[in-house]
């Protein structure tokens, strides 16, 4: 395994012309944080240098600090080598968007659905982004740290009685 | 199909899939021949679009697919979920470690065990401590258990929905077998909350293993009868074979694990590739198959049954004798009768209950573990409180049920309840 983690650490490093690419030690698996602007790419590397075949899950955080409030973590797991890796997106605080991984891994449909409906994360080139649990005209994002555990009073309209 | 493609597109699009039904192909051969896009411009004229749920009884729950038709083979499928959401990623954040153990019993509430188990890893890397030997032979003990119960009525509600209602019976009956052991074990039949962050609630007694030690004798003769009431029935074979293909590439794509993923010939067992607990220790085989149709599904988990079985005797021999909850105070819930008589033992005792865990700021954890339906992962995020800052779990029902559009195209009407029943969704998990 740690000879993996040099190998990608090499492969991403300001050598090969791959800028702000910093790997955290805070997670019990090799965490990668990567740049909003080359992320989509530096992922198809992944899947297709390193053999990621699956993305397993994507989660989304709101760590309700005034810049880069919003992450998105993606759960990578590799079939072959039986490795898995965590990758990292700091996102802005007013309007977090980020490039859809649909392309990439089909997984990334359904994941980047819970994460828009939970968090308010927008995925740019998502072929359908609708929400997964909520219903389409509810206008919250019930994860986010600004939203009341007990819910928003008249938030969902009800039918009239 | 969507209808905005051209007519060279639609052609193209259709040709590349590999399950062309019959009407499909007669759609194509009039594309080919002459303009006929104006059939497809109202529903009614080629296609019919079907509510399926969420109140059907063959979609395992609350369930809902919109399945559009065309005749009577699936020409696209619509899962809705949310109908069972109650937002337990959110209520985690507001609640100590402790107070969210019996939420996680209702997430896949066939194994609740496993659940436990999984929660509990995963808090415990978040605080860096480690069950003692017997907790953690003990908690493998857990998820095979519930490994078996799950997999006892997955196998009954599967029969039942291609019409082979005895099996149900029967396989339910060893189900309540497990769950009387369970009562003894844990105290309750079904929502067990059994673990605990550094140990377990209680110890296993030797009635539990006498109990466990007779029912592992009888099961595999009984599930044999089972299998002899389906596996050589022809209707059975008929409905389940070659149906909901799947092929590898889109399986691994969409993120498929577990049994799915295993019947389409990958073996992929976190017990193996990334253990956790107590399966290093322990010996058994991964069974693949590669046809993943509805049928290879059933085989795996079918033969997963007796790997389960075999792990449970060797997890019997092993288990040693010990303490069951780690020496650190701080961490781990004192006993009880401790508290009741020792001053510092019940400050400790507050001070858990009262304000939680208390993990380092800034660290996070993930753990999965090999549930009965495939990864089950709690990614943790810690910022120093008794609460968790984020708990994000990665329930393998959403997953399989993503899978459902592809495995659907081109099945028959009749495919769908059969189809559904062989990816072994828990909407308790998958709405979270």
């Amino acid at each position: 395994m740690a000879e993996l983690i040099e190998k990608i650490k090499e492969k991403f490093s300001s050598a090969n012309g791959f800028e702000g690419i910093s790997f955290s030690e805070n997670l019990n698996y090799p965490m990668m944080e990567v740049p909003k602007d080359r992320f989509r790419e530096i992922c198809v590397m992944l899947r297709d240098e390193f053999q990621m075949e699956q993305l397993r899950d994507i989660v989304s955080v709101d760590r309700f600090t005034k810049n880069e409030r919003f992450e998105s973590i993606y759960n990578l797991y590799s079939l072959t080598l039986k490795f898995r890796l965590f990758i990292k997106v700091k996102l802005d605080s007013k309007n977090p968007e980020v490039d859809s991984l649909y392309a990439v891994w089909k997984s990334a449909d359904w994941a980047e659905r819970e994460a828009w409906d939970m968090m308010g994360i927008r995925y740019l080139g998502h072929p359908d982004l609708r929400r997964l649990y909520m219903m389409e005209e509810y206008e919250y994002h019930p994860l986010r740290k600004d939203y009341p555990l007990m819910g928003l009073p008249g938030s969902v309209t009800l039918p009239k009685k | 199909m969507s209808l905005d493609l051209t007519k060279e597109e639609y052609i193209e699009e259709t040709k590349e899939e590999s399950h062309i039904s019959m009407s499909q192909e007669k759609i194509l051969r009039a594309l080919e021949s002459d303009d006929v896009r104006g059939h497809f411009e109202g529903t009614l004229d080629n296609q019919l679009v079907l509510n399926m749920g969420p109140q059907h009884p063959a979609t395992h729950g609350v369930l809902q697919l919109v399945v559009s038709l065309d005749g009577e083979s699936v020409v696209g499928t619509v899962p809705v979920l949310g109908y069972l959401h109650r937002g337990y990623e959110k209520l985690a954040e507001n609640m100590t470690f402790h107070e969210f153990i019996p939420h996680t019993d209702r997430l896949d509430y066939l194994s609740p065990l496993a659940n436990n188990v999984g929660y509990v890893l995963a808090i415990e890397k978040l605080l860096k401590i480690e069950a003692t030997e017997r907790a953690q032979w003990i908690r493998t003990m857990c998820c095979e258990m519930a490994r078996l119960a799950s997999h006892c009525v997955w196998m009954g509600t599967m029969a039942m929905d291609v019409g082979a209602l005895t099996v149900f019976l029967w396989t339910f009956t060893e189900r309540e077998k497990i769950l009387d052991i369970l009562d003894i074990l844990t105290g309750v039949r079904f929502t067990t909350s059994y673990t605990r962050i550094g140990g377990l609630a209680l110890d296993m007694s030797d009635e539990v293993i006498a109990r466990l030690k007779a029912f592992l004798d009888q099961f595999i003769p009984k599930l044999e009868d089972a299998r002899a009431l389906i596996e050589r029935n022809k209707i059975f074979i008929n409905r389940c074979e070659g149906v909901g293909y799947i092929s590898k590439e889109d399986a691994i794509s969409l993120g498929l694990t577990g049994p799915n993923l295993r019947a389409v010939g990958i073996a992929n067992d976190l017990r193996i590739d990334d253990p956790y607990l107590k399966y290093r220790e322990v010996d058994f085989n991964v069974p693949t198959l590669t046809e993943s149709d509805v049928l290879a599904r059933y085989y795996v988990r079918v033969q997963e049954m007796y790997e389960s079985v075999k792990i449970l005797r060797q997890c019997i021999q092993k288990l040693p004798q010990g303490p069951i909850n780690t020496p650190d105070a701080k961490q781990v819930l004192p006993d009880k009768g401790e508290v009741y008589s020792k001053m510092e033992e019940l400050i400790h005792d507050f001070m858990i209950v009262n304000f939680g865990n208390t993990p380092e700021k800034g660290v996070e954890a993930y753990q999965a573990i090999e549930s009965s339906k495939g990864e089950l992962g709690f990614y943790a995020i810690s910022d120093g409180k008794g609460y968790p800052f984020r708990l994000k779990i990665r329930s393998p029902s959403t997953i399989a049920i993503g899978a459902l559009p592809t495995m659907m195209k081109g099945a028959m009407i009749s495919d769908i309840v059969a189809i559904i029943g062989s990816i072994d969704p828990v909407m308790g998990e998958a709405d979270k």
